[in-house]
């Protein structure tokens, strides 16, 4: 039995390189682990055996004749909200049940270029809205630690598969935590960049001006190789930035001493369980030890933040989902009457529950009357919270405190009521309104289940955020751990 | 100012008092966003859709004056212009494979009377 | 004085022709095969992204400068959010609250040779919609997206115009400016060019609009001034009838002559605009609107006006010249050959060769009838090598056979006869043949006069120097 799995993304590329295994091996070895984990986790929607054989084989070849990029044979997940060339990329709905994209997202483009070998596409939350991956037209997603329980959402297959040790890395996005939530529930590491980081050419849109593709992976160091190869600027996006990327592989090995970390006192609040609040501070005593110096700093909007998700979201995901009609592809009804019965039936049978629901709410916010109470007005809160940051981040370097409120919950608990669901993300919005980079990383165990410390930084700090994780990383062990059975 | 114990402490709105958003409402939604809705669907909408508007009311109270909406999340940025060059070539066949009915390179949809 | 007052603001959407798509890079090229020029941006595919086309924004600076509008610093695109299937996205990329110009003007000439100034209350871009056939495909609609994501202009007039003509009027300058700043090649049955009217009537004096109906999709200058006389009726007699004029749209039906109510698409749309999130504001330096002014060909207006200091033509010659920015520098070529004949210049060329041009339905820069060769046509008769009537036919000869001026006369031996003494020895043979008509005339029947011109003119072919013919005839006749 191989334990080729157990290696990081780091190890893996490392050992490839080395030729101390082929890449065919090593992905034999984790799409038979794929194949066995499905029943119990479902993690994937699509399984790409026999691409991902050829390019495994494709790699080897250039790793033989001493090319490849970075990342040449590493074996990877795609969450299905990017669009993969010949591939069904659904977006876990019906509407796109059968979709086969013709064209790659640019993410999925680069990490080709770099040499990875994509596994498949992983479940998620329809059209990435959830926060457990329960809402998927393909079944939920379990969570690899304990299969009663939710991954966390939207991007649960890629955070399941990375915790299992099914892929050595994953793509997701996170519009609201859908990275950073996951990654905290499953012990593993979750990056969202800043806004324009990374390009979202061919990442299917949600909420566009708080979407931003990310990565899952065991460590920050991963995390840093593959967010090297994912950033740039992208001409095919207007708000693609374009601002130089720095090796964050080299840069996260910069020493800790002098971090000015900023505790949010507003996370630390009634509604933190306890227990996850040790785990947080324990790790914030290790930081102290490292060399960091603590404060409290207080942003007063961000309780705001989840009401202002709740229109900005909504509203722009009414408008994004517009195109999905059954007239050009996706879903049809069955002998539509006329057009207003294709329009209607057609997006009714695609869509489920939650995506309908957000649809529906987003187009109140935006009607004729509301639009100043609601859709206006979550736009200036939302001034008003990133203003908040800007000033916090005056007198310190990063801020830190609970990527989530618990740790993960047993699948079907919070279904009955959205607003409770919508409550998991209220640590993690605020980074996306004010368009801000954060990671979120393992630092301890709560009844068995890991807990996440997040990191948040201004515009454009990866590297230093991504440091001051792998720097707990050096400290601690959490991001080794492997869930029972998988390991 | 606010504090999460205020959201925290929200519950889910009991029955007997009135929803804020009426059926007809919702069936004018739906059809202002072409989702087709049974009759057992629209209640069960108008609850928690009820529910998610009282949650987002928490917004009213916040002090917005002369404060500019934000939408754009980087602030300061403008929009890149591209240069005016053709360098898309003709894929339709390619792309209508997706297409549900397509007929002499044409997309289908029943009869539109204008 | 009418009792009803009528009110008409138009709104004009212009195709811009930028080789490529406002937002992608697809051909904006007229006539492709179905869905040929429709990439995965037009599409509306999964995960596309728009990216603004630089000529289109140069072009709508160009329009604002040209109609002396206000230029946003920074101006804002907004989604329009509507269903139906020729627009792929489900919104259409447009601009609302902050569009690129603002308040411009311009000048209309009216048929009574005044002039008046309408307001435009602005221009913005916006990505056009495809197209929906119905033709030949039975229970079915057909979509080409080909046209989906053309830039357009649209160009929103104050209500200022007060009858039809004004209207045609108005069109017609919008027409010529947008073909003078090459940024719209004007073309109404390709649909380049089409022009929707709000009409509404008031009793006249009143203060208030009265309720206003679109008619939608105007694509001629006649259609535009029908349309709006028969709802202008319509309404009129709606009004006097005891009913109420309903705010809506309407679709002018040629054929019939009429307007029609265009319900189904007016089911109360909320189109919920919200700034797009996916494009940026357009920022626009003051460095880049100064270069884009600096590069404004010479306008319609003030090309008239210098047509009729320099030339010494008409406000309506110079107005008829300037229609095109092709016809007035073809007049001004013809003219700088033959500059002692301004005046000629410009009857020909808004006379025969206009007429030639209609006739075969070409352009003057199609060059049938280069601008030097008509020059030389022009230097005969100036130089009275032949008449200006004689010019008609060598000009007939010229058209059809492509020759020069000189080529025709000699071929046809047209030179005007100048000799005195030959159009003497001609009039002597005409007062020999005629001696009745000769002795009535010095009898006192003056109108015979003409009678003689015209047999001199016969019998030479119509050469004969009429100034000449008429001194000579004349002394000979005493």
């Amino acid at each position: 039995m191989s334990d080729l799995h157990s290696g990081t993304l780091t190890q893996l590329a490392a050992g490839l390189r080395a030729r101390k295994f082929s890449s065919v091996e090593l992905v034999t070895a984790l799409l038979d682990r794929v194949e066995r984990s499905q029943a119990s986790l479902n993690a994937f929607i699509s399984v790409t055996r026999a691409q991902a054989l050829a390019g495994a084989a494709a790699a080897d070849r250039a790793l033989a004749a001493g090319g490849g990029g970075a990342l040449t044979g590493v074996p990877i997940a795609h969450k299905d909200i990017f669009c993969t060339q010949g591939v069904r990329t659904t977006c876990g709905s019906r509407m796109l049940e059968n979709f086969v994209s013709p064209y790659d997202a640019t993410v999925v483009a680069k990490l080709k270029r770099a040499g990875a070998v994509t596994l498949g596409k992983t479940n998620m939350d329809e059209f990435a809205m959830g926060s457990s991956s329960e809402t998927s037209y393909f079944g939920p997603v379990r969570n690899p630690w304990d299969p009663r329980l939710v991954p966390g959402g939207s991007s649960g297959g890629s955070a399941a598969a990375v915790a299992a040790r099914l892929v050595a890395g994953a793509t997701a996005t996170d519009t609201g935590g859908s990275i950073r939530q996951p990654a905290a529930l499953c012990g593993i590491t979750g990056l969202k960049p800043t806004y324009g980081r990374v390009s979202r050419y061919g990442m299917i849109a949600f909420a566009s001006s708080l979407d931003q593709g990310g990565v899952l992976t065991a460590s920050a160091a991963d995390a840093a190789l593959m967010l090297r190869e994912m950033a740039g600027f992208d001409a095919n996006d207007s708000t693609s930035v374009d601002a130089e990327v720095p090796d964050y592989v080299a840069a996260i090995e910069q020493p800790l001493a002098g971090l000015r970390i900023g505790l949010l006192k507003e996370f630390f609040d009634p509604g933190l369980d306890p227990q996850n609040e040790q785990r947080v501070r324990e790790a914030l005593k290790v930081y102290e030890q490292l060399g960091a110096k603590l404060s409290v700093v207080s942003l007063p909007n961000l309780p705001l933040s989840v009401p202002v998700y709740y229109v900005v979201a909504p509203a722009e995901c009414s408008s994004n989902l517009a195109r999905f009609d059954g007239v050009r592809f996706g879903h049809r009804c069955e002998n539509p009457r006329d057009l207003t019965d294709l329009y209607r039936r057609s997006r009714g049978e695609g869509f489920g529950a939650e995506v309908k629901r957000r649809i529906m709410t987003g187009t109140y916010v935006l009607s004729a009357g509301y639009f100043d109470a609601y859709y206006l007005k979550a736009q200036r809160v939302r001034q008003l919270i990133s203003a908040d940051f800007t000033r916090a981040f005056k007198d310190v370097d990063v801020l830190m405190g609970p990527t989530t409120p618990t740790p993960a919950f047993a699948i079907g608990a919070k279904t009955e009521d959205p607003i409770t669901m919508y409550l998991n993300d209220i640590y993690t919005i605020g980074a996306n309104l004010a368009g801000l980079p954060a990671v979120s990383i393992p630092c301890g165990f709560v009844r068995e289940l890991p807990v996440g410390l997040q990191i948040v930084g201004p515009h454009f700090s990866e590297a230093r955020i991504l440091g001051a994780a792998h720097a707990l990383q050096r400290a601690t062990d959490w991001h080794t751990r492997v869930p029972p059975g998988y390991a | 100012m606010y504090d999460f114990a205020q959201v925290f402490s929200f519950h889910p709105r009991i029955l007997l008092t009135p929803m804020s958003l009426t059926r007809e409402q919702i069936a004018s939604i739906a059809a202002l966003a072409r989702l087709e809705l049974t009759a057992a669907e629209i209640p069960v909408y108008q609850e928690t859709l009820s529910q998610i508007v009282d949650f987002i009311g928490a917004l009213e109270r916040a002090p917005t004056t002369g404060v500019a909406p934000m939408a754009h999340p980087l602030p300061g940025l403008s929009q890149r212009l591209r240069p005016d060059l053709v360098t898309e070539v003709d894929r339709h066949e390619e792309y209508q494979a997706n297409a549900p009915q397509v007929a002499a390179g044409l997309y289908l949809v029943p009869k539109v009377i204008e | 004085m009418s009792a009803w007052e009528t009110v008409i603001g138009l709104e004009i959407h212009a195709q811009l022709s930028t080789r490529s798509k406002i937002f992608s890079a697809s051909a904006t090229a007229y006539g492709a095969p179905p869905n040929a020029q429709a990439n995965l941006v037009d599409l509306g595919y999964p995960g596309v992204l728009p990216v603004l086309n630089a000529e289109s924004v140069r072009m709508a600076v160009k329009l604002g400068l040209a109609i002396k509008a206000r230029i946003a610093p920074q101006s804002v695109f907004a989604r329009k959010n509507y269903f139906y299937p020729d627009l792929p996205k489900g919104y259409q990329i447009s601009q609302y609250e902050l569009p690129i110009v603002a308040n411009g003007t311009l000048d209309i000439e009216l048929e009574d040779g005044s002039r008046k100034t309408i307001g435009i209350t602005r221009a913005h871009l916006e990505e056009d919609a495809g197209k929906s056939l119905h033709e030949g495909l039975p229970g079915v609609t057909g979509i080409d997206l080909n046209r989906a994501g053309t830039p357009l202009v649209e160009i929103v007039s104050e209500p200022d115009m007060r009858s039809a003509k004004e209207a045609v009027a108005y069109m017609k300058k919008v027409h010529t400016l947008v073909r003078y700043l090459e940024i719209c090649d004007g073309n109404m049955q390709e649909g380049s060019f089409r022009c929707d009217a709000n009409v509404s009537v008031r009793k006249t004096g009143a203060d208030k609009f009265g309720t206003r109906a679109e008619i939608k999709n105007l694509n001629s200058f006649r259609y535009i001034e029908r349309a709006i006389n028969f709802e202008v009726e319509r309404q009129i007699e709606l009004i006097e009838s005891g009913g109420k004029v309903v705010q809506e749209t309407r679709l002018y039906d040629p054929d019939k002559g009429e307007t029609r109510s265009m319900r189904s698409k007016e089911e109360a749309n909320d189109y919920r605009y919200f700034p797009d999130p996916d494009l940026l504001p357009v920022v626009l330096e003051e460095a880049f609107v100064e270069s884009v002014r600096n590069s404004l060909p010479e306008l319609p207006d003030p090309k008239a006006a210098r047509f009729v200091s320099q030339y010494a033509l008409s406000a309506y010659d110079a107005s008829v010249l300037t229609v095109s920015r092709e016809l007035a520098d073809y007049y001004e070529a013809v003219v700088r050959e033959v500059p002692q004949e301004p005046k000629l210049a410009a009857n020909w060329v808004m006379g025969d060769l206009a007429a030639a041009l209609n006739r075969e339905n070409l352009e003057v820069s199609a060059g049938k009838m280069p601008a030097t060769r008509l020059a030389g046509l022009l230097q005969r008769i100036n130089d009275q090598t032949i008449s200006g009537k004689i010019a008609k036919e060598v000009f007939e000869a010229m058209w059809s056979d492509g020759a020069t001026a000189d080529a025709v006369i000699a071929q046809k031996g047209l030179r005007q006869i100048t000799d005195a003494g030959a159009i003497e020895r001609v009039i002597d043979e005409v007062l020999a043949k005629n001696p009745g008509q000769l002795a009535d005339y010095r009898a006192g029947k003056d109108k015979l006069f003409g009678f003689f011109v015209g047999q001199v003119m016969k019998a030479t072919g119509g050469k004969a120097n009429p100034v000449q013919l008429n001194e000579l005839l004349l002394r000979k006749l005493k």
